[in-house]
């Protein structure tokens, strides 16, 4: 029995090692499957890309909003509700997406502006403060002068959202100590003796 | 029946079987080493690029948020790759005669794709999403570096299975507050411990059952 398997083993070994290594072969099909994901390339369309533009005189799915939210040039109107929270939104969309630019208080001294691009005019002038909020929403829509239109950056709900934080930025330019609340008022006219370097009323210095 | 092999080799079958064994361990840890080094992973490899864009120059230099361009990455899977027009919105003016820019100029005004070399890549089988790292206060630089730093992109991390299971068995550890997510330079203060534990409950991160189970990145 024994004396006969011998000759075998080296031989199964090798059969099964051999049907192993297929197992472990270079082609890696799971990880790399027949499927387009966001941005990659494709041969099967002409101009290369995976991702397909809009076909003409179709509406993408939730793009009616963008409808809904625009207003006219020379409205005044708000559309979206204004609260603390939208505030806060605007707040950050407006550091990612005009700081570069503006500047981080709106005066047209931003770290891009800085390096040559057209020095943008500072929110603080009188006609900046007198354009109505279509306005405003219009030129971050479809851009104005050097800067170009940032719709595709910026949804129509944050583009509010940055209006209402400019609207802000102008406000805290020229409120009196009398508009503020009562206990914001007495912060600001008796402030407590703080560590230095925070707390400014700004907001970060960056 | 004479004895075909000396006493004296049993010491030399010994050895050898030691040395089998050794030789199969090596041969092992080997191929180990091999798959998890950056010759594999691309880890730390810079890639060539059509343009030599520089991360280190726009956010390092110019502070520009990582979300300027990479618009997706609060709301969806992929951070996303900006469209050339996002580049001409400064580039239109600025150095927007500069022989190294041609090839953005020639994008926007031919249409057609800047074909930027992919550096990081995972396998088809995995399902990683940046928004929920994004929102749950994992921050960019914890798997992507210190991009601030870097003049030509390379991947920071090993990008392993192994990899994303050390973080995904012990989340604590590099949780940060939502406002220092896209912060380049946070680094985790001395108490990360209890902060992690903090910031864990308050955006209910899984368990850690939860997330190491198998669907949690693989469909």
């Amino acid at each position: 029995m024994i004396s006969a398997s011998r000759p075998r083993t080296p031989l199964l070994c090798a059969i099964v090692a051999v049907l192993l290594l297929a197992g472990c072969s270079l082609k890696q099909d799971m990880a790399e499957q027949p499927k387009d994901r966001p941005l990659w390339p494709s041969d099967f369309f002409t101009d290369g890309r995976s991702a397909r533009p809009l076909v003409e005189n179709t509406v993408a799915r939730g793009a009616v909003i963008e409808d809904e939210m625009a207003v006219g040039k020379e409205s005044n109107a708000f559309p979206v509700p204004l609260n603390m929270e939208l505030l806060e939104r605007g707040e950050s969309r407006y550091k990612i997406f005009c700081s570069p630019c503006h500047g981080l208080q709106g005066d047209g001294n931003g770290m891009v502006a800085m390096r040559g691009m057209k020095h943008p005019p500072s929110y603080h002038q009188d006609r900046l403060r007198q354009v109505p909020n279509g306005y405003v929403y219009d030129v971050i829509t479809n851009g104005f002068g050097a800067m170009l239109s940032y719709s595709a950056q910026i949804p129509p709900r944050d583009r509010w959202a940055i209006v209402a934080y400019l609207r802000a930025l102008q406000l805290s330019r020229n409120a009196k100590i009398s508009d503020l609340p009562p206990d914001v008022r007495e912060k600001v006219l008796h402030p407590p003796a703080e560590k230095k370097g925070e707390g400014a009323p700004g907001g970060k210095t960056e | 029946m004479a004895q075909i092999f000396h006493r004296s080799t049993n010491f030399i079958s010994k050895v050898s079987v030691f040395f089998g064994a050794l030789l199969a361990a090596l041969a092992l840890g080997g191929v180990m080493g091999l798959a998890r080094a950056p010759y594999l992973t691309n880890q730390n490899v810079t890639r060539e690029q059509p343009i030599q864009f520089s991360h280190k120059h726009h956010v390092g230099d110019d502070g520009i948020d990582c979300r300027y361009c990479h618009t997706g990455v609060e709301t969806s899977a992929t951070a996303g790759i900006p469209p050339t027009k996002t580049c001409m919105n400064c580039h239109s003016v600025l150095f927007n005669n500069a022989g190294y820019l041609e090839p953005v100029r020639e994008s926007y005004r031919t249409d057609k794709a800047i074909e930027w070399v992919r550096v990081h890549r995972l396998a088809d089988y995995v399902y990683f999403n940046h928004s929920i790292h994004v929102n749950k206060g994992v921050g960019c630089s914890s798997c992507h570096g210190q991009v601030n730093q870097m003049p030509l992109m390379f991947q920071a991390s090993p990008l392993l299975m192994q990899w994303c299971l050390d973080c995904h068995r012990n989340p604590e550890a590099v949780l940060r507050p939502r406002d220092q997510v896209f912060n380049m330079d946070w680094k985790a203060p001395s108490n990360q411990a209890e902060i992690g534990k903090r910031l864990a409950a308050e955006y209910k991160i899984p368990s850690v059952d939860q997330l190491q189970s198998c669907s949690t990145c693989h469909r």
